[in-house]
């Protein structure tokens, strides 16, 4: 039975022979391929030794070779030593198919860091930038018997000086600032009475956190909050190292450390998972559906084994309600599947739950292919739990791409297992997360429709679309980065902009912005539409640059490109434009876009940088045609 | 587990530490011999040895440690007292 000591990562599987995966590693020639390989690596479970070879090894190849897509810089400052924890980080970052540089200030140097304008900290423009700070160097010094309102404002005004500090790094850097919330090992003074006076220690700490939070959601700063108290303070933070090194935790703690920076860094960058594909069968519920029927298999009051399916079944359908989407993939009667979850009187989650469903008696992997492209989504936002042990194992051989938790023997420890591998990992929560699963339940009865409309122009005027396109705006910001960073299909480009970015691209004059929403008989798509186009002056005309051009996979077929491109041309005339310019900058997934600018009418240009396709349009009075299958409603900026 | 079988233990804490596979632990092997062997390494060394013979090491017994024999001392001695 496996150990779900979170420290050792137990949701990853153990390697079957460290030395050997090493070597074949080496001796890899091809720099592609050894990156490859070591992420595969990676991707198992390590402790700190062995992270730290992986380490070595992926800054080896780093040095010989340019691979990988574009890097991410993380500047780390902290009231301790932070050089150790840099390789858990690195390797967490390369589990996610994220490569990452990291730099250290010197240990509590992090204020002259932000203030010193010549710091490392600007030289090296950072993406991130993560404040990893302790109680010392936060909680306000207050006499034992100070006020609650005294202690109060003391704390509120620690957290306003650090928001200033933030705003600095904001101001002169475009990187997303990440806050560690400190976590307090003060020994208490009172015991149990510490949370009953103010300005015990502990007390103060909790006040601190919570002040904190709050500021971090209004600022739009991410929070790095690792479960330190679930894990045990004591085997994170080791005074001896602290006094010996200023290290607040443990180098043996670092591959779990690294792994959680790791998953919120990947957040950021819209890496984490969108699906949880569930195997039914001795996953969901106890038994063999096909075998033991309905009235055999183990599932909810009755039992302690079927409470514990129940219990999994309900952190599956949070995990829906926050925006993850579910499917199914089990090999069994489609029907009888089907009929359980209808009839089953302590079934948690039903048919409507599962945003797609795989239940044949095909192979997996061909299945779990199936339910990427059914949801449009890439092969890598899975996560497949299954408790059969071959099935994992046959999964992980055919697709690397799919995370396949270690799932541990007993059904009480499911979800936990699935939380502390953090796959779902989300810096923020916007409207649209908590519609999708309504949102993908409409699709299917979009697509249902489609098959009994045989015209595509019939169909689409039968959606009863209404697109209303505005500039972005303050309210909208969450979604608009998170479709900036999470988009790989419909994305011209795939220009990466953090939150901070497109907070300046709002204010920035030569800068036009675009969100458009779709809202049809069925309900309404959200924030699905996202164009940035900049006016620049070339060879003494004025042309408007697409820079950003993308959509959502949800509203993909509905011609909302062509709405979107009358707006756009509207605008850049209205601008004094004489032409609008388009750019396809191929990668590897976004092969779905590279005939847009030609269909809409652009003719091509010589492209004066690398692989980019250049395509121009001239704005010579013509309005860009509107297709009459939507409704159009442009609001301008006020 | 015996002195010989501790030296076995820590040449390959050593040999991961320095990534060096045919590294091997006198009793009079120490920093002033390994050019990695700063103190962000023997920080390693302590933590890889005291997840690996189950003891924990004291402030004053990391500070005081003047070569592998010393260690292997003392590893020994809190084995025995465990």
């Amino acid at each position: 039975m496996l150990s779900t000591d979170p420290l050792s990562l137990y949701w990853l599987p153990a390697p079957e022979d460290f030395t050997s995966d090493m070597l074949a590693v080496r001796a890899t020639a091809d720099p592609a391929r050894r990156l490859e390989s070591l992420t595969a690596v990676a991707g198992r479970r390590l402790d700190f030794l062995q992270t730290r070879r992986v380490d070595t090894a992926l800054s080896e190849l780093a040095r010989s070779a340019r691979v990988g897509g574009p890097r991410l810089r993380l500047m780390m400052m902290g009231s301790g030593s932070l050089e150790h924890l840099a390789a858990g980080i690195r390797v967490g970052a390369l589990r996610r198919g994220l490569l990452v540089d990291v730099e250290t200030a010197p240990y509590g140097q992090w204020r002259q860091e932000i203030l010193d304008t010549e710091s490392r900290l600007y030289s090296f423009e950072p993406h991130a930038v993560l404040l990893a700070l302790d109680h010392a160097s936060l909680s306000p010094r207050l006499h034992l018997n100070a006020s609650v309102s005294e202690v109060r404002s003391a704390v509120e005004s620690a957290v306003a000086d650090l928001s200033v500090l933030w705003r600095r790094i904001r101001e002169r850097t475009a990187a997303t600032v990440v806050q560690q919330l400190p976590w307090s090992d003060a020994p208490p003074l009172f015991g149990h009475g510490d949370r009953l006076v103010a300005a015990a220690p502990r007390a103060v700490a909790a006040r601190l956190e919570l002040c904190l939070a709050d500021a971090a959601a209004d600022e739009g700063v991410v929070l790095l909050d690792p479960p330190v108290a679930e894990v045990g303070n004591r085997r994170i933070a080791d005074p001896a190292l602290w006094h010996h090194a200023k290290q607040a935790v443990s180098p043996a703690a670092g591959p779990w450390f690294g792994d959680h920076v790791a998953r919120v860094l990947a957040a950021v960058r819209g890496l984490s998972k969108k699906v949880l594909v569930l195997d039914l069968d001795n996953t969901i519920w106890g038994g063999t559906i096909g075998d033991d029927g309905l009235n055999g298999i183990v599932l909810g009051q009755g039992s302690a084994t079927g409470e514990a399916f129940a219990s999994f079944q309900r952190y599956a359908r949070r995990l829906a309600d926050r925006g993850v989407l579910l499917a199914a993939c089990s090999k069994n009667d489609a029907a009888t599947v089907e009929a359980a979850l209808a009839e089953h009187p302590e079934m948690e989650l039903r048919r409507g739950d599962f945003a797609a469903f795989e239940v044949s008696w095909g192979d997996k992997a061909s299945a779990l292919r199936r339910i990427a492209s059914d949801l449009s989504l890439g092969i890598d936002s899975l996560v497949f739990v299954d408790d059969n042990p071959a099935e994992r194992a046959l999964v992980r051989r055919e697709l690397p791409e799919v995370s396949v938790p270690e799932l541990p023997d007993a059904p009480e420890l499911f979800a936990r297992c699935i939380a502390d591998a953090g796959y779902f990992e989300a810096v923020s929560f916007t409207a649209e997360d908590a519609a999708r699963r309504d949102q993908y339940a409409a699709n299917r009865e979009r697509r249902r429709l489609e098959t009994t409309v045989t015209d595509i122009d019939g169909f689409l005027r039968e959606l009863d679309m209404t697109l209303t396109v505005v500039p972005f705006r303050a309210v909208d910001i969450q979604r608009i980065a998170q479709l900036i960073n999470k988009t790989n299909q419909f994305n011209l480009t795939t220009r990466r902009y953090a939150e901070a970015e497109v907070r300046a691209l709002m204010t920035d004059p030569s800068v036009l912005t675009y969100a458009g929403r779709l809202v049809d008989r069925f309900g309404d798509n959200g924030l699905t539409s996202i164009v940035i186009a900049r006016r620049c002056l070339q060879d003494g005309e004025v042309v408007v640059e697409i820079d950003t051009w993308l959509m959502s996979c949800r509203i993909l077929g509905r011609r909302v490109e062509h709405a979107m491109l009358a707006v756009i041309a509207a605008d850049a005339a209205a601008a004094g434009g004489t032409r609008l310019l388009g750019r396809y900058r191929p990668t590897p997934r976004n092969g779905l876009v590279k005939g847009l600018y030609p269909a809409l009418g652009f003719t091509p240009i010589e492209a004066a940088d690398g692989d980019d396709d250049l395509w121009s349009l001239p704005l010579d009075g013509a309005a860009v045609a509107i297709a009459d299958h939507l409704k159009l409603i442009h609001e301008r900026a006020a | 587990m015996n002195e010989q079988e501790v030296y076995q233990a820590l040449n390959e804490i050593f040999r991961e530490v320095f990534d060096d596979p045919t590294m091997e632990v006198t009793p009079d092997l120490s920093a002033d011999d390994v050019a990695e062997w700063d103190s962000f390494n023997h920080i390693n060394i302590i933590v890889a040895s005291e997840q690996r013979f189950g003891v924990k090491f004291h402030t004053a017994e990391i500070e005081s440690l003047r070569n592998a024999g010393e260690f292997v001392a003392l590893i020994t001695r809190k084995r025995l007292a465990a």
